[in-house]
């Protein structure tokens, strides 16, 4: 019997293909925007987490607190356009005498002894918009950093052409440069640049490497960079003053705590911080501005799903209303079908998956332009489309189905086979 | 055997002062083959006594037996099975389901009744066969004239082999050639030994049955048998010497 029903079912469900159709369209709509906004949340907070990625792993950036002070240094100024986007902060309040970072500081951190989890300590520093010039053709560089080796792997900066400069060549202040796609694109064009000189200020720095494309990121080109040795870049940029910033690199994602633990017991010793004072550096920890930043996403990703999910509500409401106005045209159809013995579960089991079969309906459709959808980007995020919430947009069409089809459902069961009969 | 037990069955209608009642104690047995006709004046309680006998309604008070089963002790998956099983109802609109076909309208009582779709499809052209529809089976209600609704109807309602046929004013809404057309169908089930209850307002119609009941304001006051139990009921005046005869 229970095919029985289901025949009677799409009977009556083809008996009104209009009606039936607009139903469908309304939990198409819902499970659609569901999938899709999902999707549109996943990718945003997807493309967020490679961009906090390409800032390094397991890296510790050291930074004086006069926050926004000396022009935003280094890899996240590079990606938030101005240092101190989150992270940890130890500054608040006034402090009696701030200390700049300098390179003993970095010696200081490079010590295993008190810093067993650190595994390499780069200085950094860094001048914005240096002018450049190859032959002829000026590009402004938008972040020279001066730092050590060690620099390219904290900072996930690896070469695509060419090779690192070497400790030697910071030792011996050689003036060598590994430059990013974009200067290399703006200064060479279609010439080689590795081995050729580059003339920053007076002073010729010889190309050694090209890094690998990281891409742009909001307003930044992370690619118009040019990294030197640190005494190269002291010499004829910045001077031999305060750095901008101290990266460091533990040993592993585990211990990154541990190590900025470490690096502020050293820092406080070092800038004579205690108690009552305020530390006058700060260190913004790539792991916690990760989970800051994913938990965040991971709100705007609920608050778009919860946008949809009420729409899909909406279809589900209008599942209920034209299962309603189906069971009052057909009252008397439940009631004839009573009186040759219909039993209530088989009135009750028709209108039910009438229901049911529009919800699901308008859920396949829903996941087939869901996913349609999810293949354009959507306001420069690529949707991510999130295998679970097909099945769970699925399942819970199918769920509204049953739930709001079943107080008409109900209706129709309950009805008294002499009243349905007398219905016109 | 008896089919039909009504025992002093009331049936009222709202309560106190505006209370109807519909049904003031009924007492009516029928036995198997019969064929009885209920008569009254609209508003007498025929129809009521109808609901009640197809297990549509139930009495306020008194009792009723279908093949000996107390109906008022049932519950609602039961009187289901019992309507499905038991009971052929044919009503005065034909009641047939719009953009079904005829086949499928009258397989309806069989796929309730829980048959195998072969069976159910050979039982169907069976009963349409009986009611002269052969030729007519994939056709749908508006497709027919009302005649052949009404057969498509008499054919949904014995379809299930019921120990019981109700037809409530089967004809009300037919042309004469039609009403002969069904009224030879319920002659020929009668003939058969199928026990049938119908309502009329018509003599005509009546004078087919082999018992007439006449009904005012909800009491019997007329129980006349015009033909016995088991035999053709009389059509005519020498219908009647012949059935003397016999």
């Amino acid at each position: 019997m229970t095919r029985e029903v289901l025949r009677f079912a799409l009977r009556g469900l083809a008996a009104n293909k209009l009606r039936s159709g607009l139903t469908t369209l309304g939990i198409l709509i819902g499970v659609g925007a569901v999938i899709m906004l999902v999707a549109v949340g996943n990718g945003s907070s997807q493309q967020v987490q490679k961009n906090i990625e390409r800032l390094g792993t397991n890296t510790l950036t050291v930074m004086p607190s006069t926050a926004g002070g000396r022009g935003g240094a280094g890899g996240l100024a590079r990606l938030f356009g101005g240092g101190g986007a989150g992270g940890r902060s130890q500054q608040t309040g006034p402090r009696a005498q701030a200390k700049s970072l300098t390179v003993e500081d970095a010696r200081s951190l490079a010590d295993a002894a008190n810093v067993p989890s650190v595994k390499s300590v780069s200085p950094v520093v860094t001048s914005s918009s240096v002018n450049a010039t190859y032959e002829g053709t000026a590009h402004a560089i938008q972040q020279f950093v001066g730092t050590y080796p060690a620099y390219f792997e904290a900072s996930n900066d690896p070469v695509a052409r060419g090779t690192y400069f070497t400790d030697d060549d910071v030792l011996n202040g050689r003036k060598v440069a590994v430059i990013g796609n974009t200067v290399a694109e703006d200064l060479f064009g279609t010439v080689d640049p590795l081995g050729r000189q580059i003339t920053v200020s007076g002073v010729n720095f010889t190309v050694v490497g090209v890094l690998k494309t990281k891409g742009s990121s909001g307003f930044q080109d992370a690619d118009d960079v040019a990294i030197a040795p640190l005494p190269a870049v002291q010499q004829s940029l910045t001077g031999y003053g305060a750095l901008n910033q101290i990266v460091v690199q533990a040993k592993s994602p585990k211990v990154v705590d541990t190590a900025q633990a470490e690096v502020t017991d050293v820092l406080n010793q070092r800038h004579d911080i205690s108690g009552s004072n305020t530390a006058d550096f700060q260190i913004l920890n790539q792991a916690s501005l990760q989970s800051a930043i994913s938990s965040s996403s991971r709100t705007f990703t609920v608050l778009l799903g919860a946008v949809a999910a009420i729409s899909l509500l909406v279809g589900g409401i209008g599942i209920t209303n034209i299962m309603l106005v189906t069971v009052t045209e057909r009252t008397r159809e439940i009631g004839i079908r009573k009186a040759i013995g219909a039993p209530k579960s088989a009135i009750l089991g028709q209108f039910l998956v009438e229901a049911t079969v529009l919800s699901l309906l308008g859920g396949l459709l829903g996941v087939a332009a869901g996913v349609v959808g999810s293949q354009f980007t959507v306001l420069g995020v690529r949707p991510v489309i999130v295998p679970s919430s097909i099945a769970l947009a699925l399942g819970v069409s199918v769920a509204i189905g049953l739930f709001f089809g079943s107080y008409p459902a109900n209706r129709a069961a309950k009805l008294r086979p002499i009243e349905a009969l007398r219905h016109e | 055997m008896t089919v039909l037990d009504v025992q002093d069955v009331t049936k009222v209608y709202g309560d106190g002062d505006t209370a109807v009642h519909a049904l003031r104690g009924v007492r009516l047995a029928v036995d198997e083959g019969d064929y009885v006709a209920i008569m009254g004046a609209s508003g007498s309680g025929k129809s009521t006594l109808m609901n009640i006998l197809g297990c549509l309604d139930v009495p306020t008070g008194g009792r009723y037996l279908l093949d000996g089963l107390d109906v008022g002790a049932l519950d609602d998956r039961r009187l289901a099975i019992l309507r499905n099983r038991r009971i052929g109802f044919v009503f005065q609109s034909f009641n047939l389901i719009p953009r079904m076909s005829a086949l499928a309208n009258v397989e309806l009582p069989l796929a309730y009744g829980g048959v195998k779709a072969a069976e159910r499809r050979r039982r169907a052209l069976a009963a349409l066969e009986q009611v002269g529809l052969a030729d007519r089976v994939d056709h749908e209600p508006n497709e027919l004239s009302g005649g052949q609704q009404q057969r498509v109807a008499v054919a949904r309602a014995l379809v299930t082999a019921p120990a019981l046929l109700l037809a409530d004013e089967p004809t009300g809404n037919l042309d004469t050639r039609s009403t002969a057309d069904v009224l030879g169908v319920l002659d020929r089930l009668s003939a058969d030994g199928r026990t049938i209850v119908l309502i009329t307002h018509e003599n005509d119609v009546a004078r087919r049955a082999k018992r007439v009941i006449r009904l005012v304001d909800g009491r019997i006051v007329e129980d006349r048998r015009t033909a016995p139990v088991g035999r053709p009921a009389i059509r005519s005046g020498g219908d009647e010497l012949r059935a003397d005869d016999r």
